[in-house]
């Protein structure tokens, strides 16, 4: 990836939920700079799962299982639209938001 | 051929500590020498469902905790300060990526041979098994088994299974052979390898699955708990969905060992515990399995049964539970003994509870109360 410049990098912020905090310091939020090789060809939420993975070692799996399926009740929104997938594009600027429900007694 | 025994001595008059697992975080109860006093520490975790916390009995120090998190996925957690700092495996048991399945807990740890320090086993539900062999930092899937073609077969669907899912449990390693093991399964049965896990076969001969089409199926049974004897590893104990069983290997097939049991109370429950040293006293907690199967103590009087010869006769110990209206549920992993002399046995309820006996269940004594549901109790 070298050939891609700081300014091909989409910046996206992802909140985090509460019961995700230990994996970010208890940051409410990361701001990651994903490559990307122009706008039209924006980064995707796997790609920016994995760019919070990078920093946050074992955040992933608490959200996606080993299959890549989000797990259930786990809802992930881009740009405030609920994301089918894991291959939704997250245009740069886009805020990720990460909810866990908390059914259940 | 049977192989040799060597006869467990008794651990010295020293403190005991009980690590709880809850539905809300994981608890220690730790005693004085004599085992009157009991202190309750903790919670670590406070909010995680813990399944199970076990204490490595090759090192000491080595702590492990099978957590998962509302919704979060599982994982585990580890620490090698008995519990004073902890940190989180970096590769927590998984299924291989393209086999469609997906760990929904650990369920079950279980140390490995004494002469493998380091590695550990964990069941999962739903029903698979993983190794590690850095005391509890990676995990990776036991192939032999979660990739067998007849696994399906053996465990049925991820769906199937007890309502909190199907599990695999009791992984019991030989302490003479670190290449012989058994596992069980709920549903599924109980299976046998004796190459580390490269190949697992059937070994539910005698078993009764009157849940099935064919009642002596060859798997597909319902073990809840199984136990090696104490100082007898070539003989087994098994808690069933249908009953209690012996099996005294190189035999292969089960022998009922539950119609000694009262009528009134039956032979259903879901713990089971063997003596430390005494390969013919094993105890169980009767559950009560009749119609809609209400899992409680029968007749809301809670006992356990001690059996001293291999399971022909039960003896009913209820001194010091409540005598009537007690409606306890004890999960199949939330009772286990200490190896003191006498042995020491412990169980911990639904309700929050925890009830210990310091003279092999002659006489028992509530030790904590209004903790959450326990799902696990193991002595150290």
């Amino acid at each position: 990836m070298a050939s891609v410049s700081t300014e091909a990098a989409a910046v996206v912020r992802v909140r985090i939920p509460s019961p995700l905090r230990s994996y970010t310091g208890g940051a409410d939020q990361v701001v990651v700079a994903i490559p990307v090789l122009a706008p039209e060809h924006p980064a995707s939420l796997a790609a920016v799962l994995a760019a919070v993975e990078a920093r946050c070692r074992g955040l992933r799996f608490r959200i996606v299982d080993e299959q890549g399926r989000v797990r259930p009740h786990i809802k992930l929104f881009v740009g405030g639209t609920l994301a089918a997938d894991l291959a939704v594009p997250v245009p740069a600027g886009a805020e990720v938001m990460i909810v866990a429900a908390l059914s259940g007694g | 051929m049977p192989r040799a025994r060597t006869r467990p001595a008794a651990a010295p008059a020293r403190p005991v500590t009980l690590y709880v697992a809850t539905r809300k975080g994981l608890w220690t109860l730790a005693s004085d020498p004599s085992r009157r006093g009991f202190k309750l520490a903790g919670p670590h975790f406070l909010g995680h469902i813990v399944h199970h916390a076990v204490l490595d009995p090759r090192d000491g120090r080595t702590l492990l905790a099978a957590a998962r998190t509302g919704h979060l996925g599982p994982t585990v957690f580890r620490s090698t300060d008995r519990g004073r700092r902890w940190t989180e495996a970096s590769q927590p048991p998984a299924f291989k990526s393209g086999s469609g399945r997906a760990v929904d807990h650990a369920f079950w740890l279980a140390p490995g041979h004494a002469s493998q320090p380091g590695v550990w086993y964990a069941g999962t539900s739903p029903q698979g098994l993983f190794r590690s062999e850095d005391g509890g930092a990676t995990w990776t899937g036991v192939d032999g088994f979660n990739e067998h073609p007849q696994r399906k077969a053996w465990c049925g669907g991820d769906q199937d299974g007890t309502p909190d899912g199907g599990k695999l449990h009791s992984i019991l390693v030989d302490p003479r052979d670190a290449a012989h093991m058994y596992i069980g399964m709920s549903s599924g049965g109980v299976f046998e390898s004796t190459d580390a896990g490269v190949s697992w076969r059937p070994l539910n001969r005698g078993l009764r699955a009157d849940f099935l089409p064919d009642p002596a199926a060859e798997f597909g049974h319902d073990p809840h708990c199984v136990r090696f004897a104490g100082g007898n590893p070539d003989r087994l104990y098994q808690q069933n969905h249908c009953g209690i069983y012996r099996l005294d290997r190189p035999g292969e097939t089960w022998i009922d060992i539950g119609g000694g049991m009262p009528k009134s109370v039956g032979a259903v429950g879901f713990p089971l515990v063997a003596h430390p040293r005494e390969p013919d006293t094993l105890w169980v907690l009767p559950m009560d399995g009749t119609d809609v199967w209400p899992r409680v103590s029968p007749g809301g009087k809670p006992a356990a049964y001690r059996s001293l010869d291999g399971g022909r006769t039960w003896r009913r110990q209820n001194e010091g539970f409540p005598a009537s209206q007690a409606w306890w549920t004890v999960k199949r992993q939330a009772m286990t003994t200490d190896r003191r002399e006498p042995a020491g046995v412990y169980l911990g309820t639904t309700s929050g509870e925890v009830w210990g006996s310091r003279d092999e269940g002659r006489t028992w004594r509530c030790l904590a109360r209004h903790l959450p549901h326990i799902y696990a109790l193991d002595a150290a």
